[in-house]
């Protein structure tokens, strides 16, 4: 065995024993590297009132109701994941994404009433992007509501021609 | 002298057919120039193509041009240390000098790279997430590799002897490559505030063709213009190494007369 053959062998093996360790390390701390608790993990395991934590879902669609108490602004919404659902409040500025059927990430706690109060609310978009013309047509056909969830397969769309003008605003 | 000989291997017979700093020097300045004009006409056409005639998002607007430099930087920075990781596995194996050079000189860019992914990364963030910084695993494993890229580049030039700072600066490199599938994979493995990838190997990419295609183009263009930095950086880093060796040479032909 040549020098050469020695350190590549020895190269690929420790690289062998860092990738299971990685690995093992990983799926270890699978459940600790979550950056928010879904509205279903929260029902099977929520975290004890005034515990502050990160919950992620969909904005219900037709939950968001804006009010006012005692002259600040309050917003009330639904956070939902498709099979639970977590009632919520906001009283500061939203961001500009915010909207029914948005992916939202608040940070906040349980009230005692079960419901999730806010202190930031971060929008999260999905990874689709089209034109207004591409998401107005879709709407036009019926093909797809932005308020009700996530927009068809892209084939379906990802080329389709508009008559808009393609230069953006 | 042995080791080469008694080593068939095609890597190893081709790489050091490349090892030679002359056939090297006389095959990248033949290469360079055209990586160089590459790199700047995909650039500016990607750029000028999505600044100003793709269109804009439906709901992110005209922030969704930040795109254009975000994602091809990003790929580019994992791209980087792919290649970073290869000239240390070659480096620490073979011995390869021109390996330990294109390592060093990898590094600088590669962090560049990854700088301007992540403050792209935040001007975008603020106004469509409404934050700057979150520590989600996408974001959090792209600054481990920015500090992975700085690592390398402190540690090669900590020593007094350069071979030794290769050699440490190439464990490091490969120790630190277990963070690439950690960035690619980050958005499915874990919740993040990060969206999912776009393009993916296996479906249709959730964009638009007329944003799609400016993007490659910039993606494009941005890899050229990695791949001529990194040429140009080797380049001087030969004929460094060569100047010195000459003075030395000389330094010491004067002394001896």
């Amino acid at each position: 065995m040549t020098r050469t053959r020695r350190r590549l062998l020895l190269v690929g093996l420790c690289g062998l024993g860092l990738a299971t360790a990685t690995a093992l390390t990983l799926n270890a701390l699978n459940s600790n590297l979550v950056f928010f608790l879904t509205p279903s993990q929260l029902a099977s395991k929520a975290p004890p009132p005034g515990h502050t934590f990160r919950l992620g879902g969909l904005v219900a669609p037709g939950s968001v109701v804006h009010s006012e108490v005692d002259g600040k602004p309050l917003v009330r919404f639904a956070v939902t994941d498709g099979t639970a659902t977590v009632k919520a409040s906001f009283g500061g500025v939203l961001p500009d994404l915010f909207r029914e059927g948005q992916g939202v990430v608040a940070l906040g706690a349980m009230s005692p009433n079960g419901s999730f109060h806010a202190t930031q609310v971060l929008a999260k978009h999905d990874e689709t992007y089209m034109p207004k013309s591409v998401e107005e047509a879709l709407k036009k056909k019926g093909l797809w509501n932005p308020n009700d969830g996530p927009p068809p397969p892209a084939s379906t769309w990802n080329t389709l021609a508009t008559k808009a003008p393609m230069k953006g605003g | 002298m042995d080791a080469i000989s008694a080593t068939p291997a095609v890597p190893g017979r081709s790489l050091f057919r490349l090892a030679n700093p002359g056939r090297f020097m006389r095959l990248s300045g033949r290469v360079l120039p055209v990586l160089i004009a590459l790199g700047l006409g995909f650039t500016a056409v990607g750029l000028v193509w999505g600044m100003f005639f793709s269109p804009a998002d439906w709901q992110q607007g005209d922030a969704v041009r930040i795109m254009y430099v975000h994602v091809p930087a990003a790929w580019v920075s994992s791209a980087g240390y792919v290649g970073l990781a290869a000239c240390s596995a070659i480096s620490l194996i073979w011995r390869h000098p021109l390996a330990d050079l294109a390592a060093v000189e990898i590094g600088p860019v590669g962090a560049g790279a990854t700088a301007i992914c992540l403050i792209t990364g935040s001007l975008w963030g603020e106004p469509m997430w409404g934050t700057w910084w979150v520590w989600d695993a996408r974001l959090t494993s792209v600054l481990v590799l920015f500090f992975l890229y700085l690592g390398h580049m402190a540690l090669v030039r900590a020593f007094d002897e350069p071979e030794r700072g290769y050699r440490a600066g190439a464990i490091l490199a490969l120790i630190g490559a277990v963070d690439l599938p950690i960035i690619k994979f980050s958005v499915d493995w874990w919740n993040t505030l990060h969206q999912p990838d776009t393009i993916t190997v296996t479906g249709a990419p959730t964009m638009y063709v007329g944003m799609l295609w400016p993007l490659l183009f910039a993606a494009l263009g941005f890899s050229f213009g990695f791949g001529a930095i990194v040429t140009a950086r080797l380049r001087a880093a030969v004929m460094e190494r060569r100047l010195r060796g000459l003075l030395l040479a000389r330094a010491e032909e004067s002394l001896a007369s």
